[in-house]
């Protein structure tokens, strides 16, 4: 659910910013519904700036007006924040970094990365580097870490077998990119050659779920748990299960392994009761779903993922109320300031407004650079708060390629009966049968979206 | 135990950084005038921190200070880093006294850029290679304006070397442009045709009211010819008025509308040449739903996009291909109608049965552009 992670931009993405593809201008009502028009080297000429940004396939006006004016401010917008300046003495600060003279875990990692550079095609230093990077880009959410892990590896990144534990970083760095095909056949290396290596299996079980192969998830899961605590192994085979017809016992084995599991640590419990939670929540048992919800926030461990659940466990009961209370020190991660925006609009709370408008201009941000991690968050934005369901269909499509988790389902499904268009979601519905996923809201919806017929 | 929690926890559970972070780009703007090159290259403090160390005493927050300290080491850095190549051959580039700007995700230093090339270009090349060894998810936004024309790229290790064409675009080449999109839109503006058509059936010939109600061939050519110039030049003047007053943003009326009167303006039209009521003076008839056609034309020319700096140079090319768009139609069709004007085939069959063909058309278009459906394929 809800991932967000850092990609390299998409090849195509790229292309189409530099060549405007042929667009074709239609005004609602002419008697030459589409004017083709193949715009070939003169485009620049007569392209108005939206155009050229990202040419939809047919304009209309004046439906397409407000788009039109839309995308062009945002782009005049992400121009112009520029305010050049002189600031006004030496002592005024600019921005805050990690504080290496205070800090010791900077100064460490700071030595580390000396070390390395000075012999960067030492495997050992690599990876420990990497993996401190990593670390560092899931503690704090600065996706620039994971670039700077992905430049420690740069000895290898496109070697076809490098070292064992290079390549299971590569994997790890490759799946945040959404590479899923590139990362799991290094993954899938890695155990070959090392069939006790925890870390890669565990990677596999996830990626494997993340692209809803759950015999192969399966696999990774029976692979992980010799090596790893029972309760992290009862997480995995209960992720599994409760999606291809086996919720409840799934749900009654991870409660088991939790209950036996005294000595887990904090991030373990709420890791679990989030998984409580959330197989809870799909079978329809509303009450264990907000039981094992309170009982993860309880345990004091901020928790984005977590408290991006429970947010829309109260959306979707209609107390948009206490996810304004809940979240309202989060607006920081798009994840959060998404349900924020999504909260605001259920309780008519004028600061959803502003809330909307910053979530518009991340999306642009992410959007200029080709990057195309966040089109699940941005289908949702884009069909509940924007209104714009063929954009959001479109986002939801496309993400759907990609990612094939419950929340990528839904939002696919809920795209499509806006749209009305049932056969755009015919691959979620297809899932939800093959797998006999047990989910009350899913089921509900492929239901309404059949009915359209 | 801790990389493997790792993940389980985040891809499991969806791995969610707080994004007020984001990747790390920066954003070259270039531009190219007849007058030279420059350009601003803005830079997040946070990534030249990484990159060369700004935070001089490591007490984790950049001063202004500081950063003036730096100011020539950054320009050294980023300029080792980017090269710029105008046909072929390598442009110098001078850098300019840095300031502070803040984008979403905190403050830049902004560089200015002098850039000198041997000649002006008509192809420029850029090597993009800035944090490309310390971050491979860098990239450089790249703001390109050129002669009045904008281009935007991603620049960065998947692609390190981009090469645009600075072809100048003549102003005469835009004005041709749109003077194309002025004659094609005519053509294939069948409403546009219908009407003209409607208005010009009847000019070979004369009403003959009083005594016979009904068409007679005109006498002479000069007559039907001024008939003619009358209607075209009532029609012109009309939608070139209207034309520009939306196109200029002093009037807008819904496009709805303004296609659905479009329409009903050819049905009128049409149903005149059968049951006359304006038979002389139908260059009136021709002003008044001109200036109606004239705002049907502007959204065309709206959907176009007009440049901002030649906003007057696309208006008058692309009136000016109207009107020779129009006028070709009636070149095509005076000769052809005046030699048949005696025929019955043409009084009856062409005038009479064309009429009521175009009236029932529009007749169609009329309710479709009224109620919002669609029935005819054009």
């Amino acid at each position: 659910m809800d991932t967000l992670r850092v990609q390299r931009p998409d090849a195509h993405t790229r292309a189409s910013r530099k060549i405007t593809q042929p667009a074709a201008f239609c005004r609602q009502g002419r008697p030459a519904a589409c004017i083709q028009r193949p715009l070939g080297p003169v485009e620049f000429r007569v392209l108005p700036t939206a155009c050229r940004m990202s040419p939809p396939p047919c304009l209309s006006l004046p439906r397409d007006l407000p788009r039109l004016v839309a995308t062009a401010l945002a782009a005049w917008a992400l121009a112009a924040v520029a305010a050049p300046h002189v600031p006004s003495s030496d002592a005024q600060v600019l921005e805050r970094v990690p504080a290496r003279a205070v800090d010791a875990g900077v100064r460490d990692l700071q030595a580390l990365r000396t070390a390395w550079r000075a012999n960067p095609r030492d495997a050992d230093l690599a990876v420990q580097l990497a993996r401190r990077y990593i670390d560092q880009a899931a503690a704090n959410g600065d996706p620039r870490y994971i670039g700077y892990a992905q430049a420690t590896l740069s000895a290898w990144w496109t070697e076809p077998a490098p070292p064992m534990a290079v390549r299971v970083q590569r994997a790890v760095l490759r799946q945040y990119g959404h590479q899923f095909t590139e990362a799991l056949a290094d993954l899938d290396a890695a155990v070959q050659a090392e069939p006790a290596n925890a870390e890669a299996w565990s990677w596999l079980a996830a990626i494997h779920l993340v692209r809803a192969d759950y015999a192969a998830a399966a696999r990774g899961c029976e692979g992980l748990a010799p090596l790893t605590t029972p309760l992290l192994a009862a997480g995995c085979r209960a992720a599994v299960d409760s999606l291809t017809g086996r919720a409840e016992p799934a749900a009654a084995a991870l409660s088991a392994a939790l209950k036996a599991a005294g000595d887990a640590g904090p991030e373990e419990r709420l890791w679990a009761l989030t998984r409580l939670a959330e197989i809870a929540e799909r079978r329809g048992d509303m009450a264990a779903a907000e039981r094992s919800f309170r009982e993860a926030l309880a345990l004091g461990v901020a928790d984005v993922y977590l408290q991006a659940a429970y947010a829309d466990f109260l959306l979707d009961r209609g107390r948009p109320a206490e996810v304004l209370t809940l979240l309202k020190d989060g607006a920081r991660a798009d994840v959060l300031l998404l349900r924020l925006a999504l909260a605001a609009k259920a309780a008519n709370d004028p600061r959803g407004a502003g809330w909307t408008r910053d979530l518009a201009a991340r999306f642009d941000a992410a959007r200029a650079r080709g990057d195309r991690t966040h089109e699940k968050e941005e289908a949702r934005f884009a069909l509940a708060l924007q209104g714009d369901t063929s954009r959001a269909l479109m986002l939801a499509r496309s993400n759907y390629a990609v990612q094939r988790e419950a929340a990528d389902a839904r939002i696919l499904l809920e795209a499509a009966l806006a749209a009305r268009k049932p056969d755009a979601a015919a691959p979620a519905r297809e899932w939800l049968s093959t797998n006999r996923v047990e989910s009350v809201v899913l089921r509900s919806l492929a239901d309404k979206l059949g009915g359209l017929r | 135990m801790k990389a493997l929690l790792a993940a389980l926890l985040f891809v499991l559970g969806g791995w969610t950084p707080a994004q007020a972070h984001k990747p790390s780009d920066s954003y070259l703007s270039i531009s190219v005038s007849d007058s030279g090159i420059s350009g601003q290259w803005d830079i997040a403090l946070r990534d030249l921190e990484f990159a060369i160390g700004v935070d001089a005493d490591g007490n984790g927050e950049i001063t202004w200070g500081e950063v003036r300290a730096k100011h020539s080491e950054i320009a050294a850095y980023a300029l080792a880093r980017l090269a710029l190549r105008g046909d072929g051959a390598p442009c110098a580039i001078e850098p300019g006294a840095q300031q502070i700007d803040d984008h979403t995700d905190g403050a830049y230093t902004v560089l200015p850029l002098a850039i000198r090339c041997a000649k002006a270009p008509a192809q420029l090349a850029i090597d993009y290679t800035l944090f490309a060894d310390i971050d491979p998810q860098h990239r450089g936004l790249l703001n390109l304006q050129a002669l009045g024309i904008t281009r935007t790229a991603v620049l960065g290790p998947q692609a390190p070397t981009q090469t645009f064409e600075l072809k100048a675009v003549s102003r005469w080449t835009q004005f041709i442009d749109y003077a194309r999109e002025g004659v094609w839109h005519i053509w294939i503006g069948f409403d546009h045709i219908l009407f003209l058509l409607s208005l010009l059936l009847p000019a070979v010939l004369l009403w003959r009211g009083q005594q016979a109600q009904q068409w007679q061939p005109a006498g002479t050519f000069r007559q039907a010819f001024v008939d003619v110039f009358k209607i075209v030049t009532a029609f012109t003047l009309a939608h070139s008025i209207t034309l520009s007053l939306a196109t200029l943003g002093f009037v807008s009326l819904p496009s709805r509308w303004v296609e659905s009167a479009i329409a009903a303006s050819v049905v009128l039209a049409a149903l005149n040449n059968v049951w006359p009521v304006f038979h002389s003076r139908r260059w009136m008839v021709a002003f008044g739903f001109g200036l109606i056609h004239g705002f049907g034309f502007a959204s065309v020319l709206v959907d176009l996009g007009l440049p901002r700096e030649a906003l007057a140079l696309a208006l008058v090319g692309f009136n000016l291909g109207v009107e020779g768009g129009q006028l070709a139609i009636v070149a095509a069709f005076l000769p052809l109608a005046f030699a048949l004007r005696r025929t019955a085939f043409y009084r009856r069959a062409v005038m009479v049965g064309g009429s009521v063909a175009i009236a029932a058309v529009a007749g169609i278009w009329l309710a479709e552009r009224l109620f919002n459906f669609k029935l005819l394929p054009f």
